[in-house]
């Protein structure tokens, strides 16, 4: 389907922004997301962490396509699709492991782990013509990694990461920088959980401070429970505690950046972290301020922000750091995937601390995460109802400038939503 | 193993699971606090990574005794919107093993299904093996230690783990 109109009504003029709920429903919408989004979009595959040693490997689906993320002999960080070029069957069935070789089980083809077709038993039946050099595995048109982010994009005339990536590097440095050998590492554990909600409401969930004390009042009952205080807001407008913005970076990529207020393993101390904790997150901010000088070190520490990298991957760094990813399954349906990164040279005790104040709030698990998985699926409930009542409001903030947009605005969501329905416009 | 422990037979322990299974079933929650010694843990493991430690490894569910304390207050506010209402449940347990004795605590396994309904008729089979390390407490036991690990491949499927597992 090839459109010329627009999934959104932008009226700058009166301030009101409102989006089509079709493109939440509807099966057209999302054969055309998968030409004209994932098809196109640099697509976050995994941390080249998760590869310790030649020869390791984790297998996922990324964007509905199953792939190989693994480390060559060579030390090579490879990504392959997980189809054999005899048949078509994936060649690794493992979710994780080492392996020098991929072994097809159907007609028993194996593949080098940087690709190349090692061997094809009965040879001989074949003609001159057969090459093997041209059937070694097939990967995405381009796979390039930012500070150890690893994408694929399945465009090859797609612009390099970095420049897809434009100001949104800044805020992924802000991460790196957080350890003093600006090496982060995935710690071990994948959290996973399905969503009965189309994969486009936990881009704006994932950003929306608005719905903080709504959807989340029993965790924010929590922290001060934990004794973290929670002052009520000073400024019109203000939601949280702390004033926070959110900031456009170009290219569909936005993030919130917000003054602290709920603790940083770096380097923020809360009491929710026990007393026993404060000095070492004093040293911690102390390396910080030698290494990246005072303001860069507070930079660091006292700010946390949400940061979407345009169409699927968020980067909380927030109470802990987490990198998550999500996939749609159907309109009604994603995937997430989520893990925490940390820095490698952290201590046994600041790991533990990080990995509890990612418990606080993320995750199947956690302490907030299900009530966003709850609020996601009640809108999609409600959404049966699209072809009644057409138009989401989207509008909060218009009436202010650019600079003065919160993290509770809709701002940031605007923007997803116009460049989104920029690409969707586009002849794939 | 002691003298006292020999005493204690699988039976006994069935019926601590079973009273305890119940109460989580019925949301009896201040009643269950009182089946935890003060130093209790809980612990639900990442499926892909189900034996490590908490520590180092990103866990579902690492509760201490304070964090449960806080998990029963957020679960029984009726703003704990993915609990409202209440999921329905029933565990079902069976392969009761007492495993270890030392002292006072007794280390048990045992499988459990926990069927879950919640509204619109979404459910899920919790399956898995539980890990207690329980404490004698007269004739019965307190529980020290609670771990649960879900077989599932992926976890995805199931859903949120927002009732006491």
């Amino acid at each position: 389907m090839s459109r010329q109109g627009s999934y959104v009504i932008d009226d700058h003029e009166k301030g009101i922004f409102l989006l089509d709920r079709i493109v939440h429903v509807s099966e057209d919408v999302l054969r055309d997301e998968m030409k004209n989004i994932f098809a196109k979009c640099w697509i976050y595959v995994g941390h080249g962490s998760e590869l310790k040693k030649p020869g390791d490997f984790h297998t996922r689906k990324v964007a509905g396509r199953p792939v190989i993320f693994g480390r060559d002999q060579k030390g090579v960080v490879q990504c392959f699709f997980n189809t054999c070029r005899h048949r078509g069957a994936i060649v690794c069935a493992d979710r994780t492991g080492n392996a020098r070789r991929f072994f097809c089980v159907y007609h028993g083809w194996s593949y080098n782990n940087d690709g190349d077709l090692a061997r094809v038993p009965g040879e001989e039946a074949y003609t001159e013509a057969f090459d093997k050099k041209q059937l070694g595995l097939k990967g995405p048109a381009k796979f390039e990694n930012y500070r150890d982010f690893w994408f694929l994009n399945l465009d090859p005339n797609a612009p390099s990461l970095k420049d897809y990536l434009g100001k949104a590097t800044e805020y992924i440095d802000l991460v790196v920088e957080q350890s003093p050998s600006a090496k982060m590492e995935v710690l071990p554990g994948t959290q996973e959980y399905a969503v009965a909600a189309n994969w486009k409401l936990m881009v704006e969930n994932s950003v929306d401070d608005y719905h903080l004390p709504s959807t989340h009042s029993t965790w924010l009952n929590f922290m001060a429970n934990s004794g973290v205080k929670m002052e009520a807001p000073t400024e019109p407008n203000q939601i949280l505690p702390t004033k926070g913005y959110a900031v456009d970076l170009g290219n569909g990529h936005f993030t919130t950046d917000n003054v602290n207020f709920r603790g940083r393993p770096v380097a923020k101390w809360i009491p929710l972290y026990g007393e026993e904790a404060e000095a070492e997150i004093a040293d911690i901010r102390s390396e910080l301020v030698e290494r990246l000088g005072p303001e860069r070190a507070t930079r660091v520490a006292d700010t946390n922000r949400n940061l979407v990298i345009f169409p699927n991957l968020v980067i909380n760094d927030g109470s802990s750091v987490t990198i998550r990813a999500f996939y749609p399954e159907g309109v009604d349906k994603m995937n997430v995937v989520a893990w925490a990164l940390g820095p490698v040279e952290e201590s046994e005790s600041a790991r533990a601390r990080r990995l509890d104040a990612f418990l606080t709030f993320y995750g199947p698990g956690g302490f907030a995460t299900p009530d966003d998985v709850e609020a996601l699926e009640m809108v999609q409930k409600g959404l049966a109802n699209w072809s009644d009542d057409r138009w989401s409001e989207m509008s909060r903030g218009m009436g202010r400038s650019e600079e003065e947009q919160l993290n509770s605005d809709e701002f940031h969501l605007r923007l997803f939503w116009r460049k989104w329905d920029a690409m969707m416009k586009e002849e794939a | 193993m002691t003298n006292t422990a020999s005493h204690i037979t699988r039976a006994d322990i069935e019926d601590f699971l079973f009273m305890e299974a119940d109460l989580l079933d019925h949301w009896q929650l201040e009643e269950w606090q009182n089946l935890l010694t003060e130093d209790a843990c809980y612990y639900v493991p990442p499926n892909d990574c189900l034996e490590g430690s908490h520590r180092d490894t990103l866990f579902i569910i690492a509760d201490d005794r304070e964090r449960i304390r806080q998990r029963i207050i957020r679960v029984m506010d009726p703003n704990c919107h993915a609990e409202r209402p209440k999921s329905r449940l029933s565990r079902i347990i069976s392969n009761v093993r007492i495993l270890e004795t030392d002292g006072d605590l007794i280390k048990i396994s045992a499988n459990f299904v926990c069927h879950r309904f919640r509204r619109y008729e979404r459910g899920g089979e919790y399956v898995g093996k539980m890990h207690y390390i329980l404490k004698r407490n007269g004739a019965s036991f307190l529980i020290k230690e609670r771990r649960m690990l879900l077989k599932s491949h992926e976890l995805g499927s199931l859903g949120s783990v927002s009732f006491i597992l």
